[in-house]
């Protein structure tokens, strides 16, 4: 038989990404189907979606690109970018991102594709990484303690100043921000306040700052004109008053100043950027929040803290869950949920790689040039506005001010430019000297440098002040001084990442998060200089390429959800939240309708839902679902009743948290409406809906979208995130403006740092629509539906299936529940997630949103291999707990109750247990060929959070434990 | 002997005269699991009825203790603090925690004595 000749348009494998990014292959889709028992994806689909929320038109999107054409059209976009060199400052700094930890932690999936470190058996590296990070901080900053990052400085900024009204004892209601702190961190605090009531005064903390009548006040060192300012007699002050005092401090500039807990600081906020994460025109960047010991259990973000495991070994785990929204709920101490883990480790292994000596020798070098700067502008007639200073100047040019930033630009420099007679310079440790006589050139309009900067800086004092010279120790742990050689580290790196399960070593089947597939082609712009080294307030003509992304992407993004307006700057899906209550509330005021604060929110909800509708001001009323999950109607209608004029919105999460496509989510949005008030869709599972129904056209009137679930953007290890939040047009005045770099048309509130956000990371998703395109992206929710539904089917007799929809069918996720087991054979849902480490995988997601049941979502990127060698894993386990229930191994000694089981374990001299040791570790034959092996046994978390300790414990833990 | 009545939040108290010892029922601090913080009032302090007067956390989660009777604090379990722990081992006895001069004695008529509890807790699983 003749072969059929195939055509050049099939050779050319137009849909070849589509292949690729999706797990199962054509035949494998066909036997999955047929195990679910449907003919076809598309007969699954038509009974699995609700008819009344399909969309009735395509998604506005073009046709797939290959991945070559993609890159070239990201590279033309970055080529549109212009590099200059950035002496702007005001929190942004131009870094040297060292190769080792650029190619080995920010463009390795070992790193960029892990999980949130809730599962602390199988996330030891990263943990440690980021107690490197709290521990560099504590040090740097003289705190007791440090959380393990937040999203950017001012969001950190306003996070302290709520902390401080939790625990300030004074009578004093209002909270001071010096007017000489980032402008961007004034704006961000001013949205915060306003939303809470809380009442601001601004101005100059050593004329205007009356102590008593404030619970706290913000001050920035060195400030952001780079004067650095003695606040000691003033800290003591507001503490006699019983004020708090927030210090927001540059991290490099701690390797020469003396560090705020050293002179009175209550908390210490900051931005880790300069430690070796580019500026990627404004984030991602890990900040800071370090504080008293006291203050731990009103701290907000994640804390790594250092625990043991059930043998007494050292173990690093998530200390005081308690604190965070999705235990807390509404009396959280913050909505804050994905952090910037991956920009945190980034800088505490940056610490770990320069070390001590390292970092003050950076430090040092920075000042001198700034010194050298100062003294070469002195010397050709321009004076400062302060002597006392780090790496920023504030230079006197009486009315020239606009003439020399232009004339610098035309040589490729940015500078800041403050007023029309003072110009800001800041310096970093990518400054070399031939810049300094650039600058000196425009600042002279002379054609050479009437200076020699190298020769300059031969002499001249230092412009630090004697009494706020650093003179304590920091980073003195052998952490930081034992990777200073590339190949140390290299391996440090790998044995780190060697711990830790990542989405390169086996499926993360987590209900929620959507861990699908970053492919390495969305992955590559990032780091292109040409993205990655943009300041967020540079000039926008030199950022058009990220111009043209920014405006592509939020019309892809509105093609897909059916909105009107998108705006990309909150930084996480909790951002997202608080932005899109922001509009809602807004929008109420604007019609004269402001007394509507009701938020109602079913029980079902994230946590983070109700954490962030108490900070936008709003009162949660929880609304009762019913034995299915559902919204309870008759609730619902009831409470928008009873608050009627007072209804400001509804928080819904659709496909629900239980994994299902409620059908009446239509008629939920009608009650809400008929009271008037607005539907906010948490989106955190839109990766169910692309291309079938948009949440523009079935009823919500806003929603956020986590790109980092649905849109390919890594976990990161916890972040970085990126919540953008599309909304309907009458809510679009209302998106985030912000106060500098920006012509944004819409004028609410900045809730971020940065105009764009995390813009650096913004290219992952753009690459991933477009690789997709229409069909392709219609087709990864047809398989993350079948995915879901065949592992719904194969598990349901071993374990039953909770919470299904129309057709007995799932959504994208499935609840299997587990609490029978409990009564059975004494397993609880937890030793069921530690026994699947043995089988080499992540659990689901744990008790959540029902206690004691395994949600599991397998996105389309996971083929019908994995599918099958997860399945497997978890009917192995139910036949495990069969012999408990049985009578046939012991209820307390046996592979459950012992797991994860450690190479240690194995090698002890005596194994008492009634298993073997091939059965402990090698439940199936499969893993003999490729085996995880978890570093540590069970995690104690009792232990942990009743013994808190945050930074690195000292090597002798090691070793006692090693005895 | 003295009387130890129950709220349905799992709190309970004991009446010596007019003091009134508060704590936790064994039930709930075997629902809430290993307990890792005690948090308890100023001496002093003046609640009513079902304001919060204490919370608890164990790992996994976190519980306001509402005051069964209103009253002035006038004693708290230091211990406690220090070794969350003997509230798991002990709830009704050396894990009490809070002393409070009982300001109207009527409100312990609404509570549940000892048996209307054991019921109340036995329809709850």
């Amino acid at each position: 038989m003749a072969e059929q000749r195939r055509t050049l348009g099939d050779l050319q494998q137009r849909t070849d990404f589509v292949r690729r990014h999706i797990g199962p292959a054509e035949a494998d889709v066909a036997e999955m189907l047929q195990t679910v028992g449907y003919p076809s994806l598309d007969a699954l689909m038509d009974r699995a979606v609700p008819k009344s929320i399909l969309s009735k038109r395509p998604m506005r999107l073009q046709e797939g690109q290959t991945e070559t054409e993609a890159i070239a059209h990201l590279q033309a976009l970055a080529d549109q970018n212009r590099v200059f060199r950035s002496m702007i400052g005001m929190g942004y700094y131009d870094t040297i991102t060292p190769p080792v930890i650029l190619r080995n932690v920010l463009e390795c999936p070992g790193w960029y594709t892990a999980y949130t470190p809730y599962q602390p058996e199988i996330s030891q590296g990263r943990l440690e990484a980021l107690l490197n990070f709290q521990a560099m901080v504590m040090d740097m900053t003289g705190m007791e303690l440090a959380n393990a990052s937040l999203l950017d400085e001012a969001t950190a900024a306003a996070e302290a100043m709520t902390m401080c009204r939790r625990v300030g004892k004074s009578a004093g209601q209002a909270f001071f921000v010096a007017e000489d702190c980032h402008p961007q961190t004034i704006a961000v605090i001013r949205t915060r306040a306003a939303a809470l009531g809380i009442e601001l005064v601004i101005g100059d903390p050593q004329a205007d700052l009356d102590p008593s009548r404030v619970f706290g006040l913000l001050l920035q060192y060195p400030n952001t004109f780079g004067e650095v300012r003695d606040y000691a007699a003033l800290a003591e002050q507001a503490h006699a008053a019983g004020a708090l005092v927030v210090v927001a401090a540059d991290l490099l500039s701690l390797a020469l100043l003396k560090p705020p807990g050293e002179w009175g600081a209550d908390v210490v906020v900051g931005s880790a950027q300069r430690f070796g994460v580019p500026l990627g025109f404004g984030g991602p960047h890990a900040a800071f929040f370090a504080t008293r010991e006291a203050y731990k259990r009103t701290t907000p973000g994640r804390l790594v803290g250092v625990s043991v495991d059930r043998k007494g070994r050292p173990g690093l785990r998530l200390a005081l869950q308690t604190r965070e929204q999705h235990i807390r709920r509404e009396k959280a101490t913050s909505n804050i949920c994905t952090a910037q883990v991956l920009l945190a480790n980034m800088a505490g292994l940056y610490a770990a790689w320069h070390g001590p000596d390292g970092i003050r020798t950076i430090a040092e070098r920075v000042h001198r040039l700034t010194v050298t700067l100062a003294k070469g502008l002195d010397k050709l007639g321009f004076g400062l506005a302060h002597k006392a200073y780090f790496d920023t100047l504030a230079v006197a040019a009486k009315g020239k001010a606009n003439e020399i930033v232009k004339r610098a630009a035309a040589a490729h420099i940015n500078l800041r430019l403050i007023d029309p007679d003072t110009v800001g310079i800041s310096l970093d440790e990518t400054t070399v000297p031939e810049e300094l006589e650039a600058v000196w050139r425009a600042f002279t309009g002379r054609k050479t440098s009437p200076l020699d900067a190298v020769k300059l800086a031969r002499t001249g004092r230092d412009a630090v002040p004697s009494g706020l010279r650093r003179s304590s120790a920091f980073l003195t742990h052998p952490v930081f001084n034992s990777y200073h050689s590339e190949t140390e580290m290299l391996r440090y790196l790998r044995r780190l990442q060697e711990k830790d399960i990542a989405l390169d070593r086996a499926m993360i089947p987590l209900g929620s998060c959507t861990m699908k597939l970053n492919a390495t082609t969305e992955m590559m712009p990032i780091t292109w200089p040409k993205f990655a080294r943009i300041h967020p307030y540079a000039p926008l003509s030199q950022a058009k390429g990220y111009l043209v992304l920014i405006d592509e992407l939020e019309t892809m993004l509105c093609g897909i959800t059916g909105f009107d307006a998108v705006s990309l700057q909150p930084n996480a899906g909790s951002q997202g939240e608080y932005s899109g209550l922001l509009a809602i509330r807004r929008y109420h005021q604007s019609r004269g309708q402001g007394d509507r604060r009701i938020c109602l929110i079913p029980s079902s909800a994230h946590g983070t839902n109700p954490a962030s509708a108490i900070m936008a001001g709003m009162d949660v009323v929880v609304v009762a679902c019913d034995k299915h999950g559902n919204v309870d109607i008759d609730d619902l209608r009831a409470k928008a009743n009873a608050h009627g004029d007072r209804l400001a919105a509804l928080m819904v999460t659709y496909p629900s948290t239980h994994g299902v496509y409620e059908a009446q989510i239509v008629e939920i949005c009608k009650i809400v409406h008929d009271h008037g008030g607005q539907v906010y869709m948490d989106g955190a599972n839109l990766n169910a809906l692309v291309g079938y129904a948009k949440p523009g056209e079935f009823g919500a009137d806003v929603a956020h979208l986590n790109l980092h679930k649905t849109f390919c953007i890594p976990h990161g290890g916890g972040g970085p995130g990126v919540g953008p939040i599309g909304v309907g047009k009458h809510l679009a005045p209302f998106l985030p403006g912000h106060p500098l770099g920006a012509r944004f048309k819409s004028k609410g509130a900045p809730v971020a740092a940065a105009p764009w956000g995390s813009a650096g990371i913004l290219p992952i998703s753009w690459a991933y629509i477009a690789l997709m395109g229409r069909d392709g992206l219609k087709r990864a929710t047809e398989v993350a539906i079948l995915n879901a539904n065949y592992i719904a089917t194969r598990l349901k007799r071993h374990y039953p299936v909770l919470y299904t929809g129309p057709g007995g069918l799932c959504a994208h996720e499935c609840i299997i529940d587990t609490r029978p087991l409990k009564d059975s054979a004494g397993v609880d849902v937890e030793d069921i997630a530690k026994r699947l480490i043995d089988y080499g995988f992540h659990a689901p997601t744990m008790s959540f949103p029902v206690a004691g049941t395994l949600m599991i979502e397998p996105t389309e990127s996971e083929s019908k291999a994995e599918l099958d060698r997860f399945c497997d894993a978890m009917i192995a386990i139910r036949e495990e707990i069969r012999e408990i229930e049985e009578g046939r191994i012991d209820r307390e000694d046996n592979p459950l109750k012992n797991a994860p089981h450690t190479a240690d374990d194995l090698v002890a001299e005596s194994w008492s247990h009634p298993y073997s040791r091939a059965r402990a570790v090698y439940p199936v034959a499969s893993l003999r060929a490729d085996k995880y092996w978890p570093p540590v046994g069970r995690i104690d978390n009792v232990y942990g959070d009743r013994h808190l300790v945050c930074t690195c414990p000292p090597l002798e833990a090691y070793q006692e434990a090693a005895e | 002997m003295s009387q130890v009545r129950f709220t349905d939040q799992h709190e309970w108290v004991r009446v010596d005269g007019d003091i009134g010892t508060l704590g936790i029922s064994d039930y709930a601090q075997q629902q809430l699991g290993d307990l890792v913080y005690v948090e308890l009032p100023d001496v002093g302090k003046t609640v009513a009825k079902g304001d919060e007067i204490a919370v608890v956390e164990s790992v996994k989660a976190a519980s306001e203790i509402y005051a069964p009777v209103g009253g002035e604090v006038t004693e708290v379990n230091a211990s406690v603090v220090d070794e969350p722990s003997a509230v798991n081992a002990s709830p009704m006895d050396n894990g009490w925690l809070v002393k409070l001069k009982i300001a109207d004695a009527a409100e312990l008529e609404a509570l549940m004595d000892e048996d209307a509890y054991k019921t109340y807790v036995d329809g709850l699983d």
